[in-house]
């Protein structure tokens, strides 16, 4: 579904991802972990199309479509999700205006009509109470005075509204205390499906108790350098990432 | 530019006051000399240092002082476009106040009045002279020293005790004429205690000609009383629109102004409420939608001279192109004017680089027991946000537009009668999206 071949990507004219290629077929969970500064955000960004980022080297694929000729909302319609580490207040418009507008665009995109009232406020309805998500956060403006464990579990909701083809979990751990988590991962793992997959990025493996991946990567200066199964991530909680540099360091 | 004024006033003094009523008349020739010696404000006045009339005011304008009939029945070619708004309709056509002619204002209470201001000050001279002019002798101020000498007529509004208004009264100030034409209006508003009124007041323009309006508005709202002005603008390109809102309030008095600006040429509202008793309430929003080459200043004052009063203030805009925007909050808090609470706001985006904002806070404070704020920004959409939200699926150009409608949204709060709010936010919508936000019965708004 997903083929990244050899990608370099800078922002400000600094290199960040410096020749990194991954292949995710349908049904898979990679788990994508490395220390502060390897490029694991940058990873997410470039995939959906932030403007600040420049690629200048490497191919990506979804679905057999060049990825990088996309532009952001085209990736987003084409299928991918990113839930993301800082999710943005956007004051005066509300969830629900903003959920309706995003569902139909999609629906436009796949050239579909727009969703009739009833079957949204359904849908609502029935995704909220995946996340256990509170009704008045959604009838606030997005994420507008949301707690952090709110902000997350409300990624997980526009998740399950936009039904993605590939979910980018984007230290979706982070600030989380562990009901919150418990009812985070359960949400990812309810919307698990033979053809949908899924890129967990984080620092912890923590949250891997949860989501149990297929693939672990550590992600270090720019690159994959090592890949393997879900016990890779409790052994880099045992040993931390030092070890990773200095077989890396020493190739 | 003051030359051919100075020269049609000493012509012509007799005819404008024959057309006037008396009691108009009695400050005229003062207003007059005011004028002569002050001369339209120029950018050289702190107060209009954001607006440049000299190209506006450069123009030969016909003055309608003879009072000719203007052969259009408003009641006939407007219709209001704001679905569900009851109201009561009056027009002021050019600078004169238009018969009323409509069903509907037959269920005006009958102890309130509203009719021509030459009318009331005929009918009821006590009333109008314990009022008019009371505002604007202290001002010195060349525009409302040359309405003090041109304006003939107006509107009036005079809602007794007790009397709370069931629905809005609507004034629509249309321009029509097919030459350059120059419009000077006084408006009278009284509310006794205990009173409720909103007004609405809409500005269009009919013809594509050159149009200046000078309008003066004073209101009175005594204790208890309730009052909400908006306004509305909505008038074409080659339309200097020049308005003064002076309004003094009594003890445990609520006043809302919302002073919307959606399309325009150029547009200056000069803005000042007085604070004269205590526990009173005041909230002064507006918002303007500007692009091409649109001006639209906004001067104003709100002055606590009582203590215990609150007052807040709200300003947004969103220009675009080579629009200009100015925005001034004075806002003063007397020495005795303990235990004010005064909050004052003006975001701004501005679209594009050649756009320009200029914002001044201006607070003089002489209390020390006040709890004051002021925040002035200028800056662009969140790219952040519009990156969230095309993440989402949602097209940079709606993205965009959903960010700037919710930028203004917090100003239509503000907007306390539900249909107008409604209609509001649709033209709002409209005219972001660059579609002509015209009302029905506005011919042109290019």
């Amino acid at each position: 579904m997903l083929e990244i071949k050899n990608l370099h990507a800078n922002i400000d004219g600094k290199e960040i991802l410096k020749g990194l290629s991954l292949e995710v077929r349908p049904g898979e969970i990679h788990a994508i972990m490395g220390p502060n500064g390897a490029g694991k955000s940058t990873l997410a960004s470039v995939l959906t199309g932030h403007p600040s980022f420049e690629v200048t080297h490497g191919e990506v694929s979804f679905h057999g479509k060049d990825l990088l000729e996309l532009a952001p909302e085209e990736r987003a319609n084409e299928g991918i999700f990113l839930s993301f580490q800082y999710p943005v207040e956007i004051p005066g418009v509300s969830m629900v205006n903003f959920m309706r507008t995003a569902i139909n665009e999609q629906r436009k995109y796949r050239g579909q009509d727009p969703i009739s009232a009833t079957d949204f406020l359904r849908l609502m309805r029935e995704k909220k109470e995946l996340v256990e998500m509170d009704n008045k956060l959604t009838n606030r403006s997005v994420n507008e005075g949301f707690s952090g464990g709110e902000k997350k579990r409300n990624e997980i909701f526009q998740m399950a509204m936009l039904d993605p083809k590939l979910s980018i979990l984007d230290e979706t751990d982070s600030g989380l205390d562990i009901d919150a988590l418990r009812i985070v991962a359960n949400g990812v793992n309810k919307l698990k499906r033979p053809d949908n997959a899924t890129i967990v990025i984080t620092h912890y493996q923590r949250l891997l108790d949860y989501i149990v991946p297929d693939f672990v990567h550590v992600l270090y200066d720019g690159r994959i350098v090592k890949t393997g199964d879900k016990n890779l991530a409790l052994e880099l909680e045992e040993k931390g990432y030092d070890w990773i540099k200095q077989e890396v360091g020493s190739i | 530019m003051e030359k051919q004024y100075i020269n049609l006033y000493k012509q012509y003094h007799e005819t404008i006051k024959k057309h006037s009523s008396s009691l108009m008349n009695v400050s005229r020739d003062a207003s007059f000399a005011l004028f002569e010696k002050l001369g339209f404000p120029t950018t050289k006045l702190e107060k209009y240092k954001y607006t440049d009339l000299t190209d506006a005011l450069s123009y030969d304008y016909g003055l309608n002082i003879n009072r000719l009939d203007i052969p259009v029945n408003p009641y006939q070619v407007f219709k209001c476009d704001v679905p569900g708004i009851q109201s009561y309709l009056y027009f002021v056509l050019n600078d004169g106040f238009y018969p009323v002619n409509d069903k509907r204002n037959d269920e005006l209470p009958e102890s309130v009045i509203i009719c021509s201001l030459r009318e009331a000050a005929e009918k009821y001279p006590a009333l109008v002279e314990k009022y008019y002019g009371k505002l604007t002798a202290t001002k010195n101020d060349g525009l409302v020293a040359f309405n003090g000498a041109f304006a003939q007529d107006g509107f009036f509004m005079y809602v007794p005790e007790n009397i709370q208004l069931d629905r809005p009264v609507q004034l629509i100030n249309i321009m029509r004429s097919d030459v350059d034409f120059m419009a000077n209006s006084h408006n009278l508003i009284i509310l006794e205690k205990n009173a409720k009124a909103q007004l609405l007041v809409c500005d269009h323009t009919m013809d594509d000609v050159r149009f200046v309006t000078n309008r003066v508005t004073e209101v009175f709202v005594n204790e208890y009383a309730t009052y909400e002005h908006y306004k509305l603008e909505n008038t074409h390109n080659r339309t200097t629109n020049l308005s003064t809102l002076l309004i003094d309030q009594k003890a445990s008095s609520i006043v809302l102004g919302n002073i919307m600006t959606l399309h325009n040429g150029v547009t200056r509202n000069t803005i000042e409420i007085g604070i004269n008793g205590e526990h009173c309430e005041t909230t002064l929003c507006g918002m303007v939608v500007g692009d091409k080459n649109q001006q639209v200043d906004n001067y104003t004052s709100i002055r606590h001279n009582k203590p215990n009063c609150h007052s807040t203030e709200l300003f947004k805009y969103v220009l675009d192109d080579v629009s200009k925007g100015g925005f001034t909050g004075e806002l003063y808090v007397a020495r005795d004017a303990q235990k004010t609470q005064a909050y004052q706001t003006n975001k701004n985006i501005l679209l594009n680089r050649t756009a320009k904002m200029r914002t001044k806070p201006q607070l003089e404070i002489y209390a020390d027991d006040v709890k004051c704020s002021h925040g002035a920004t200028i800056g662009q959409l969140d790219e952040s946000a519009m990156f969230y939200m095309r993440q989402r699926g949602i097209p940079e150009k709606e993205a965009r537009l959903l960010l700037m409608f919710a930028f203004t949204a917090d100003v239509m709060e503000h907007i306390r009668i539900d249909a107008l709010q409604d209609r509001m936010k649709m033209l709002v919508e409209k005219r972001l999206r660059g579609e002509l936000s015209k009302c029905e019965g506005c011919v042109i708004c290019q």
